[in-house]
């Protein structure tokens, strides 16, 4: 059993600087398109985009990131490519009176985390996987997982939420405590992705649960997802609406 | 057996009965025949003949139902389809499930979804569609249903309960999800028990069902690529990979050299990941916490291999009917085989110190073990099939995109535990890398894409997933739309043998069953 222990310390640190400091590694995140100025290419690449994120005025293409499902249709095959930018702190909020996003002090440093699966394709679930392994290693920000709704904090929740997920879904929602902030990860969670408008899907969560922080991406990489989290705790800013793609309200 | 050898065997046997012809070019041997040979002729050909079952394919044309059941031999003998025929309103067939048990699920999964009737089947219903959420009689893949309108559904209800099979005085169920433990995907498990150990257990599945069949319907190929690439996501360039393959049959479009090599490479990257991926959960399912970090921390880096190279930490948006969507420069190409060979290391590494590690190897040894009989009935597929020493490989028997130009070896087992598919996941990495080395060597400056012209027609497209073989039915109408788009995933065919495994076990063992199955739900559900 000592091989082990010797290994484990021999392998040194590897835990990211985020979010105290950037994380510059190549690989760590796919980038969201962020549109911009392109002029008469425009109207083309707003047609080549199947799951319609792009919309344009005046050759100015502006991005509705919940709708991105990562094609690249915009930026492979084109003669004028779209702008992609490699970021990951893509966690929102949703802006609605009245009610505050973040739980606040006494969660700062401390939450549990549950994690439902609404018909997810299985990337966003590997993704919140990763933040368990030593490169993120979420333990050390006091973000938990937890299997039971009764202990946890947080509802994060990914896919586009099928019909025979629903139940369960709420279910889990009600079985939780207050306070309770629910984080709609993923693109198929956001908006329903490539599996909306359909028979058998939500749009999103939005459909069945109040949403608090919104984080985009076909998956969004583990910082994104992490980001979020730390949105919810109101240890990080939340995206700008505007930069998210969505008129504030 | 030969496909001459086959063409006579069935003419002789069934004389007036069938029609066998053949397309050489995709080594298919099609049999059209009655109702009346239908059993007969799968169970020659399934258990006398040794061909593995592909799945069933049910299609509705506007006044006939078509039933086309699918085998695959080896590399001479080639693709069996069985054709079937009935007009729309007479929907019984005879089942084959007596002499077939791999087409169980199959058969169930259309009478949920078509309404199709399959006489002689022990066990039809709830399946798909859950009796307690959905109204009866709905039959959401038949033509003339709205995939795009909303349906009334019933609230679930709460009397429900699913068939139980244990009677003995004593006997309870344990019920375990559709959300249970960490990080999991949804699906419900009933384990069936007296007290310590579990006696058997059932799999209810589809709580993630996204009907991705029928969305494509009607779709264009390049919407349709985007459902292929995302509804598993882990395994996104095999299945895009066979949807295009399936394409690319249909239209009749040669590859540009450069692009096949691409796709090899690609493919072998995505394998890697993913057994890394499996065996990373196979150390977590038995707490081996260092084991566990160390195993993550090689997924990590092979996610991030895939994202430097292209762009996308799960190959998105590479795949495109006719080659790839974007060239990815061969130096990029070179940095990633050193990567992965430096990963592999540490994974043989990994390897050398889980095999003299006693406590977890007491864990996993003669845990879940799949006999090569039980392994055959059930048609398994991918590293399970191959730790019970049933050897079938796709890239081998029915090669495509050159992998018959590549020198490797097909790891395999026979102990069936949970122990040889850990070993076989091993083995499997090391040839991934070999076969990554031999196509960065192979590439040549060209083109990297095709114009494809898109013709009516069907056709079918395979691909060795990770997880094993994955067989993709396109239908094209003459607008170049999908009119028809039948997956069958190594999930769903290795998920149905899941409760072979987990029968008689200790309940702490079940993780572990599990996690060495390296099943997916998505990919079941679709």
């Amino acid at each position: 059993m000592s091989q082990w222990v010797i290994k484990g310390i021999g392998t040194g640190i590897k835990t990211t600087a985020y979010p105290r400091g950037a994380e510059r590694a190549a690989g760590v995140t796919p980038g969201l398109p962020r549109g911009g100025d392109v002029g008469a290419a425009a109207p083309a690449l707003v047609e080549r985009c199947l799951t319609h994120a792009l919309e344009h005025t005046n050759g100015v293409i502006s991005v509705d990131s919940r709708r991105c499902v990562h094609c690249y249709r915009c930026v492979r095959g084109v003669g004028q490519p779209l702008n992609w930018e490699a970021t990951y702190e893509w966690g929102s909020t949703i802006a609605t009176p009245g009610l505050k996003n973040e739980l606040g002090q006494p969660f700062r440093r401390s939450i549990h985390v549950l994690v439902v699966d609404a018909g997810d394709c299985g990337a966003c679930l590997n993704e919140v996987k990763q933040l368990n392994n030593p490169y993120y290693n979420m333990h050390r920000l006091g973000f938990f997982i937890t299997p039971t709704p009764r202990h946890a904090d947080v509802l994060l929740v990914v896919g586009p939420v099928t019909d025979q997920m629903r139940f369960a879904l709420r279910k889990v929602h009600e079985a939780m405590s207050t306070p309770k902030r629910v984080v709609a990860v993923g693109a198929c969670a956001l908006s329903g992705g490539v599996f909306a408008k359909s028979f058998v899907c939500s749009n999103g969560v939005a459909d069945v649960l109040p949403v608090d922080v919104e984080v985009p991406g076909h998956p969004p990489p583990p910082l994104a997802i992490l980001h979020g989290l730390l949105v919810a705790v109101g240890r990080k800013q939340p995206l700008p609406l505007a930069a998210a793609g969505y008129e504030p309200t | 057996m030969n496909p001459a050898d086959l063409k006579e065997q069935i003419e002789g046997r069934w004389p007036g009965k069938t029609q066998v012809g053949r397309d050489v070019s995709s080594s298919t041997t099609e049999v059209t025949c009655t109702r009346a040979v239908l059993a007969d002729l799968c169970r020659c050909i399934f258990q006398h003949w040794g061909f593995g079952f592909a799945g069933l394919i049910v299609e509705e044309d506007s006044n006939a139902w078509q039933l086309r059941y699918v085998f695959y031999g080896e590399r001479d003998a080639g693709w069996v389809h069985i054709v079937v025929s009935a007009p729309v309103a007479d929907n019984v067939f005879p089942s084959v499930v007596e002499w077939i048990h791999a087409a169980d699920w199959h058969e169930r999964e259309a009478e949920d979804l078509f309404g199709v009737r399959f006489d002689g089947h022990p066990h039809l219903g709830d399946f798909v569609l859950h009796n307690d959420a959905w109204q009866e009689d709905v039959q959401p893949m038949r033509h003339g249903f709205d995939a795009q309108a909303a349906l009334r559904h019933r609230l679930p209800d709460a009397d429900w309960r699913p068939r139980r099979i244990v009677q003995e005085p004593g006997a309870f169920v344990m019920p375990v999800g559709p959300k249970f433990s960490g990080v999991t995907e949804s699906v419900h498990f009933l384990l069936e028990t007296v007290g310590e150990d579990v006696i058997r257990s059932s799999t209810r599945l589809f709580y993630k069902w996204r009907a991705i069949e029928k969305l494509a319907e009607g779709k264009t190929v390049d919407e349709v690529l985007l459902l292929a690439e995302r509804f598993a996501a882990t395994t996104a360039f095999a299945h895009g990979l066979a949807f295009c393959q399936a394409v690319e049959r249909v239209s009749g479009a040669e590859l540009p050299a450069r692009a096949r090599a691409l796709r090899v490479f690609l493919a072998e990257i995505e394998r890697l990941r993913q057994h890394a991926g499996a065996i990373q959960g196979i150390c977590e399912s038995t707490a081996l916490v260092v084991a566990n970090s160390q195993a993550g921390l090689l997924e990590e880096e092979l996610l991030r291999v895939s994202g430097e190279l292209s762009g996308h930490r799960y190959l998105f948006g590479l795949l495109t009917p006719g080659g790839l969507l974007c060239d990815l420069p061969t130096n990029a190409c070179r940095i990633a085989l050193t990567q992965s060979q430096d990963i592999l290391k540490r994974l043989n590494e990994l390897e050398r110190r889980l095999s003299i590690s006693s406590s977890f190897l007491d864990r996993i040894e003669d845990v879940g073990v799949v006999r090569l009989s039980a392994a055959t009935d059930y048609s398994l597929v991918g590293p399970v099939a191959r730790a019970s020493g049933l050897v079938r490989d796709l890239r081998r028997a029915q090669p495509y995109s050159g992998y018959e130009t590549f020198d490797y070896h097909v790891p395999s087992e026979q102990e069936g535990d949970g122990y040889a598919r850990l070993r076989v996941l091993f083995a499997e990495a090391r040839q991934s890398v070999r076969i990554i080395e031999q196509a960065t060597a192979v590439l040549k400056e060209g083109d990297v894409c095709k114009t494809v012209e898109f013709r009516p027609g069907a056709a079918l497209g395979w691909v060795e997933a990770p997880r094993g073989g994955t067989f993709h039915w396109v239908r094209l109408d003459e607008g170049g739309r999908v009119a028809r788009y039948r997956v069958v995933t190594p999930s769903f065919i290795n998920w149905h043998s899941f409760h072979l495994a987990a029968e008689k076990f200790a309940f702490q063992d079940f993780p572990i069953i599990l996690s060495t199955f390296d099943l997916s739900v998505a990919e079941n559900d679709r």
